[in-house]
């Protein structure tokens, strides 16, 4: 899906967990997330924290976007 | 002869102790046959033997690849075997990935022959194809019937000693190497009779296949952040509850798209996704699609805005051309909407 967007040249960011599968199928800008179930949570901690974890990776995600990337790259 | 000692790596589905509920289980080993290694013993006709079974979630497996094949590796040590076997995986994505992993490490560190098998769109072939063997199953355990007797049969042969055929002799999959042979045909003869039959629209091998070059240029860097609209993309299965279109479990056939005018958080909503454990995302399905803080982000004119609906879909088997169909259809109304950038997450 990533590249099927990616190719009318709207810049995607790939948040997933396993970022070896991201690379295998092309994803040009790639976050790493949580886990599996929770890519974007951790039921482990209190909700302000888990909150926390969110806004890191969505923020990261934000830099991945403004940054001009030639080739896959892990952020 | 001694018979052949052969160890045997299967998930925890393989192993009937669980779903995706039970894919954060460790490495475990259990001496003899476990699930599927019952029909290879069999087929191994006696001259090899089972003699344990390792048994990791794919979570796990995938989440902890390091600590993952340190644990396993003791194990399999442990059974001194002869022959390493994982899977079949069919199309299960981390499966696959940690079958392809694990067998590439006992080759490496055990140096004793080893093999899976697996289906052609299996992530894990992108990745290990070229390290191990990998018999071509179908994409379901449906194709067990036929994927056991290859593993065994080319078990047995890779045991042998015996010269290792093509792929499309012995039913695994290309590992991309090369060998030279004697033919009777010079090049130049063989060239032009295939450009001959080219010509004449009839089938033709090539002796060269091209590799698919099928990544795409990264999309330009957004300028101004503050100013952006912003879609929001998931294959990790979020629908509003009750799944209004019956987005499939696994293999998707379709995708949804669901309107977020004044919703501020994910509330109401559950993962259709049948390939990971959805307790965590049905209670807060923000851990999978992160719009309660992307909507303070836009209060906050950290970001421009988010874009009206966001589009999901279930990435758990779902054939890659379904997914690039979707992609392509969702995008043109991307486009149409001026959108500036993508999130996609996935589970």
């Amino acid at each position: 899906m990533v590249k099927g967007i990616e190719k009318s040249g709207i810049p995607v960011v790939h948040i997933c967990t396993v970022v070896p599968i991201s690379l295998t199928v092309g994803a040009n800008r790639i976050v790493p997330a949580v886990a599996i179930p929770y890519p974007l949570g951790d039921p482990t901690l209190d909700a302000l924290e888990e909150k926390n974890v969110r806004r890191k990776i969505v923020e990261k995600a934000l830099v991945a976007l403004t940054t001009e990337v030639s080739e896959q790259t892990v952020f | 002869m001694n018979k052949i000692k052969v160890v045997h790596y299967i998930n925890q589905f393989f192993a009937g102790i669980g779903g995706e509920e039970k894919a954060d289980i460790k490495p475990e080993k259990r001496d003899g046959v476990v699930g599927p290694g019952m029909g290879l013993n069999g087929l191994f006709k006696g001259e090899a033997e089972i003699v344990g079974t390792i048994i990791c979630g794919d979570s796990y497996f995938n989440e902890n690849v390091d600590e993952a094949q340190a644990e396993i590796i003791e194990m399999i040590k442990s059974y001194e075997p002869d022959l390493f076997i994982a899977g079949p995986a069919f199309n299960a994505g981390r499966y696959g990935v940690a079958c392809g992993a694990i067998a590439k490490y006992v080759k490496e560190e055990l140096n004793i022959p080893v093999l899976t098998g697996m289906y052609v769109e299996n992530p894990g072939v992108d990745m290990y194809s070229s390290d191990v063997y990998m018999m071509e199953t179908g994409n379901s355990a449906a194709s067990m019937r036929t994927a056991l007797p290859a593993i065994a049969k080319f078990s047995m042969k890779l045991m042998s000693g015996e010269e290792i055929g093509m792929p499309s002799e012995e039913g695994y999959l290309s590992t991309g190497k090369r060998k030279n042979i004697f033919v009777e045909e010079i090049g130049g003869k063989r060239a032009v009779d295939m450009l001959i039959k080219k010509l004449k629209k009839e089938e033709f091998v090539t002796e060269y296949p091209m590799p698919i070059f099928d990544n795409v240029e990264p999309g330009k860097a957004i300028k101004d952040i503050s100013k952006a609209k912003i879609a929001l993309v998931t294959s990790g299965g979020i629908v509003p509850c009750g799944n209004p279109d019956r987005i499939e479990s696994s293999s998707a056939s379709k995708y949804g798209r669901y309107d977020i005018t004044g919703v501020n958080t994910l509330v109401g909503y559950e993962t259709a996704h049948g390939g990971y454990d959805p307790s965590f995302a049905n209670i807060d399905s923000n851990r999978v699609i992160p719009l309660d803080v992307l909507r303070e982000m836009e209060a906050n004119g950290e970001i421009g805005e988010i874009y009206g609906a966001f589009y999901s879909t279930v990435g758990n088997g779902t054939a890659v051309k379904s997914s690039l169909a979707f992609a392509e259809e969702l995008t043109e109304t991307l486009i149409a909407d001026k959108v500036d950038a993508v999130i996609l997450t996935s589970t």
